[in-house]
């Protein structure tokens, strides 16, 4: 089921202060979050985040496309690196 | 002879059901289209008058995308979320299912026929 419209889209404040700040002074800095929830609200267009996947940040620059999107879409928490005993050009494709 | 959007329809079935050949128009459309045209949903597709047709196609011209355009922008989303490098993008990608099934059993539609894999020597 989708969130209540009366709320609006969930947006991590603290992550939107940080980004307000940068656009006040428009000034381009790569923010580091945790905020995997936090839908992506059009201010952060242009900005790159650096995205937390449990083990490292994966670095995100926003672009228009990804508007309405969570922040965590970008950041892959698994890494598959091929089943056991099966020697393919996967392995080489994941890099 | 009964020619809408580019595909031929069932000469001897109800028109309420020949629609439904129509990609984009299943019972639910068909239904509306018939009411906003006023035609009668029990009319055989071959009884169909030139004018009942015109005004079919122009309905649907008017109200609802199908066939080439409707499959066009089903693509172009997909498409959206893989060059975003989305999760969903991801899964398209690889051919698994999109969200969140379980992929340790089944899954089969996405995936495909099974590959056996690692079978030893009998």
């Amino acid at each position: 089921m989708g969130r209540s419209l009366k709320k609006g889209p969930f947006i991590d404040l603290n992550l939107k202060k940080k980004i307000d700040d940068l656009n006040r002074t428009s000034a381009k800095k790569v923010i580091k979050t945790w905020a995997r929830r936090s839908t992506i609200p059009p201010e952060f267009v242009g900005h790159t985040l650096a995205v937390h996947n449990g083990n490292k940040f994966i670095p995100v620059f926003v672009t228009e496309n990804m508007v309405g999107h969570k922040v965590g879409e970008f950041a892959p928490t698994r890494i598959f690196r091929g089943h056991a005993g099966k020697l393919t050009e996967r392995k080489v494709s994941l890099k | 002879m009964a020619r809408i959007a580019g595909v031929d329809l069932p000469k001897n079935k109800r028109i309420e059901v020949g629609l439904t050949y129509i990609y984009g128009i299943g019972a639910q459309k068909a239904r509306l289209i018939l009411q906003e045209t006023g035609i009668n949903p029990d009319t055989r597709v071959h009884q169909l008058t030139d004018e009942d047709a015109a005004k079919i196609r122009a309905s649907i011209d008017a109200h609802h995308k199908v066939e080439g355009e409707l499959r066009t922008e089903i693509a172009m989303n997909i498409k959206r979320l893989i060059d975003i490098g989305s999760y969903r993008g991801l899964r398209h990608r690889r051919g698994l299912p999109v969200r969140g099934q379980n992929t340790k059993n089944n899954s089969r539609t996405r995936k495909g026929p099974k590959k056996v894999i690692g079978r030893v020597k009998a």
